[in-house]
Order: structure tokens, then sequence, then C-alpha cells
């Protein structure tokens, strides 16, 4: 098949960019879609002009390192009607001919390092302000002493499946990371091993998504469809009861 | 943002009961009316209570916006407050609904039409033909009267329908209501239901009022 691709290059965090069309012969339909930009790449660098940079580790949907936004949705998830990341979504889901747009992830605290490229350390700084538990160290527990309820497990596994992509923030049009969070807090907050700081996990992780300056979540719900993992939109809502039960603490620690 | 949101839409719904009581005609509103002003007498003084529930109000009012400016500006300083995306496709999202996509436009086409609201009939400084009847069922039919008095209240009462639909879901989630699928089906369910019952509740008295013209017993026509 034959595809036009409208990517966005920009040299550096500095540079403005443009979107740069390429047209691409004879793409499989079996490749992937970072395949198919490997083979832009091929093409760029035989002819001497610089490759598009974008990120990609594992390419099997697990690393949450690659990711952009294909005709205005995160992941290509317009295309498609199964949850995917972007090294998943293949060159099938397009037809001959198509005019493909491909941008990176928009919002103020994932500036763009090149091209496709952005930073999200943002999330890493999330994590650090609560995404943690306090566990003794020395020998592992018998695993049978704090049993785990089949549906607490469940719940926290089902959170912790976020892949930490980004693709959620890419999606709301507020540019909120709700779900990632609510998804560390979930996962976290369901386990008798993350009771401890439950209430102040939820404080500190909420404070530190806001100085990052993510947006506010207005429950609109695209970020959960835009999400490779399908993290349910009802995980924001437990987000908020944890931050209401922190209303009853100081600083999120129970008193007396 | 959700509590001052519920608290306006619990305001709606019995000021929405109070309107249809037009339908009873003019003694059964004015008894109505009446009532409002001395609602809780003795115990508090004539108007006490009125003016405790415009102040709540007030204050719900002022709140909501605040928090839609705060809410607005994170927004638009986190995604961009233009363009955001180059591509031209996929542009209203993968599953948003129209009502999401409105709230700020829909909740200042709402503001515009409260001060418009209250200027007619509490402040009664906007005179139209009937200018100032004692009578509230007088003032109220003489007002619906007049065919565009009632399209700019289709347009409001529209721009609320929308506005509820998708703020009473937020807010009931906001507050940790949304506990799974089943549970948003509800809660989405309660917005269009309750969203609806305020439409029309509100839009079927004035319709009959244009459309039957009902006369206003004791004015002197």
């Amino acid at each position: 098949m034959n595809v036009t691709l409208r990517v966005w290059r920009q040299k550096d965090a500095q540079s403005k960019g443009k979107m740069v069309d390429y047209k691409l012969q004879d793409i499989d339909d079996h490749m992937s879609f970072l395949e198919m930009l490997d083979v832009l790449n091929e093409q760029l660098t035989a002819s001497g002009e610089e490759p598009v940079a974008f990120d990609s580790d594992c390419r099997e949907g697990i690393c949450g390192m690659c990711g952009v936004v294909i005709n205005g949705v995160p992941h290509g998830r317009g295309q498609t009607t199964y949850q995917t990341t972007t090294c998943q979504l293949h060159m099938r889901e397009f037809r001959d001919g198509d005019v493909i747009d491909v941008e990176p992830w928009r919002a103020k605290p994932f500036p763009v390092i090149k091209d496709l490229v952005v930073d999200r350390t943002s999330f890493d700084r999330i994590i650090e302000a609560g995404g943690f538990i306090s566990a003794p160290t020395g020998t592992a527990p018998e695993a049978h002493s704090v049993p785990v309820p089949k549906a607490d497990a469940d719940r926290a596994f089902d959170a912790a499946t976020c892949i930490g992509c980004g693709a959620c923030v890419a999606a709301c049009p507020n540019g909120s990371a709700m779900l990632f969070t609510a998804a560390k807090i979930t996962h976290l907050g369901s386990l008798p091993q993350g009771q401890p700081e439950r209430r102040s996990r939820a404080l500190s992780m909420v404070a530190q998504h806001d100085a990052e300056g993510f947006g506010n979540c207005s429950n609109i719900g695209e970020c959960s469809a835009a999400c490779p993992k399908g993290i349910p939109l009802q995980f924001i809502s437990r987000l908020n009861r944890d931050l209401w039960g922190a209303l009853s603490t100081v600083d999120g620690k129970h008193l007396g | 943002m959700a509590l001052t949101g519920l608290l306006m839409v619990g305001f709606l719904l019995f000021h929405m009961y109070g309107n249809l009581k037009l339908f009873a005609g003019m003694e059964a509103y004015d008894t109505y009316a009446h009532h409002l002003r001395i609602f809780f007498e003795p115990i508090l003084a004539n108007r006490v209570f009125l003016w405790i529930v415009r102040v709540v109000m007030l204050a719900a009012v002022v709140l909501h916006i605040v928090s839609a400016i705060v809410v607005s500006r994170s927004a638009w300083s986190a995604a961009g407050a233009g363009r955001r995306y180059q591509s031209g496709k996929n542009k209203s999202g993968l599953q948003r609904t129209y009502a999401s996509r409105t709230m700020r436009w829909g909740g200042v086409i709402i503001f515009v039409f409260v001060i418009a609201h209250l200027l007619q009939f509490t402040v009664s400084s906007l005179r139209t033909e009937a200018i100032m009847q004692t009578s509230p069922y007088a003032r109220v039919v003489a007002a619906f009267e007049v065919w565009w008095v009632w399209l700019a209240y289709l347009i409001a009462l529209t721009a609320v329908l929308f506005h509820l639909r998708h703020g009473i879901w937020s807010a009931f989630t906001t507050l940790g209501l949304h506990i799974g699928p089943v549970a948003r089906r509800n809660l989405d369910a309660l917005s269009w239901i309750v969203a609806g019952v305020l439409w029309v509740g509100f839009l079927a008295p004035v319709t009959w009022i244009l459309i039957a013209q009902p006369p206003i017993p004791g004015a002197s026509a």
C-alpha cells in the first residue's frame, strides 16, 4: 500500500516545528506502525536527510515507551476497535492512499525534545511523590501472613497494568494526568501493604500532578478510551474518594 | 464545582415545582409566591429565609464560576488554548459527548440568561409590556405572551439541559460515586432524567401561556 505521512518535525526543544509530508510506497499491511516509520527513516537516511526521532523500546505493547498522536488520537485509537499502543498498531488498519498525520503528545508538562519524542519525566516525579509503600527490610514475610481479598488483588493488578505511556494526557482535552495518577493510587491503595500511606499518597501525588502543570479532570473520559491498557475511568472516582478520606487527617496522617 | 453545581440543581428542581403551579391558576401561584416570603415565619422574620436562599445561591454561583475559571485556566495552560493537534481528523475525540464539549459556552449562556431573568422578574427593571403588575402570576403571564421572551427561555433551558447532562454525571463522579461501568450508565441516565425533567417542567407552563394566552383574573382588559 502507498500512504502519505504528515509528520511533525522539530529540530530541538527550542525550535519551532512544522508538519512535513513524506510519501511511502509498497508498505506491507502486516508492518507495525513503528516498522513503517523505520522504513521512512531508512529512506531519509539513504537520501541524506535527518531521520524522524521517535521513542520505542519493547515493541510488544508493555513498556510504555512508544506513543504518538495518529490522526489526532493517541496510539491511533481512532483507527482501531481494540486497545493498542503505537507499536502494536498495524498498517492493515489504514487504507491505500491514506494521508496519516503523526504528531507528538501535546501537553505543557510533556515538552517536545525532538520530532515525536517528548520528555515525560513529570510522570516520574508524580511517582516519586507517593508511589511507594513502607515495607520493613529483612527477610520476606510469609506470603500467607497478609491475606489479600481476590477482588482487591484483581483491582490492584488491573491498575498496575498502567505502563505510563502518557496517552491519557495526550487525549485529555484538559491535559490532565488524573487517569495515570489514579491508576498508581488504586494499584497501591487496593493492597494491605499500601494502607499506611493511603491518604498521604493521594494528597502528595495529586499535589505533584498539579505542580507539574497538568490540567484538572472534568470527567470527559477520553483518557480511558485512548488508554492502551484500558485503565477504567472509575479509578479517578476512587482517587477522589481517597482525597475525601484525607479530609479527616492532617497531611494524610490520622490523628490519635 | 460539584457541590455548588448540585446545590443549584436542587434549587432549580424546587423552582420548577413552583412554576408548575402556574397551571393551577392565579390564586394558587400567587399564594405560593407569597409563601416564599413568609417561609419559616414566625421563627424567622418576613423574607429572612428568602434572603438566606438568595445569599446561598449567589455564593454558589460565584464559587461555581470561580472554580470554572480556575479549571479552564489550568486546562488551557496544560493543553494549550489554541489548536492542539495539527490533524483535522477525530476532532470530537473517541467518545466525548456534545454536552461535555459545550460546558463552557453553555455556562456563559446560562449566566447571561440568569442575569436577564433576575432583572425581569426579581428586580423588574427590564420592563416588558405588562409593566410591574403586583400579582406574580400576572407578571409571568404577561411576560410569556411575548414570543421572543419564550424563545430566549427555550434557548437558555436547552443550554441548561446540555450543561446538566454532563454536569450532574461529572459532579457525582467528582464526589466519588462512579464506582464502575454500571454506575456510569446509571449516572448518565440520572443526568438525562433530571436535565430532561427540568427542561420539560420549566417549558410546559410557559409554552401553555404562549399558546393559550390565559386571561389574567381581575385585570382590566
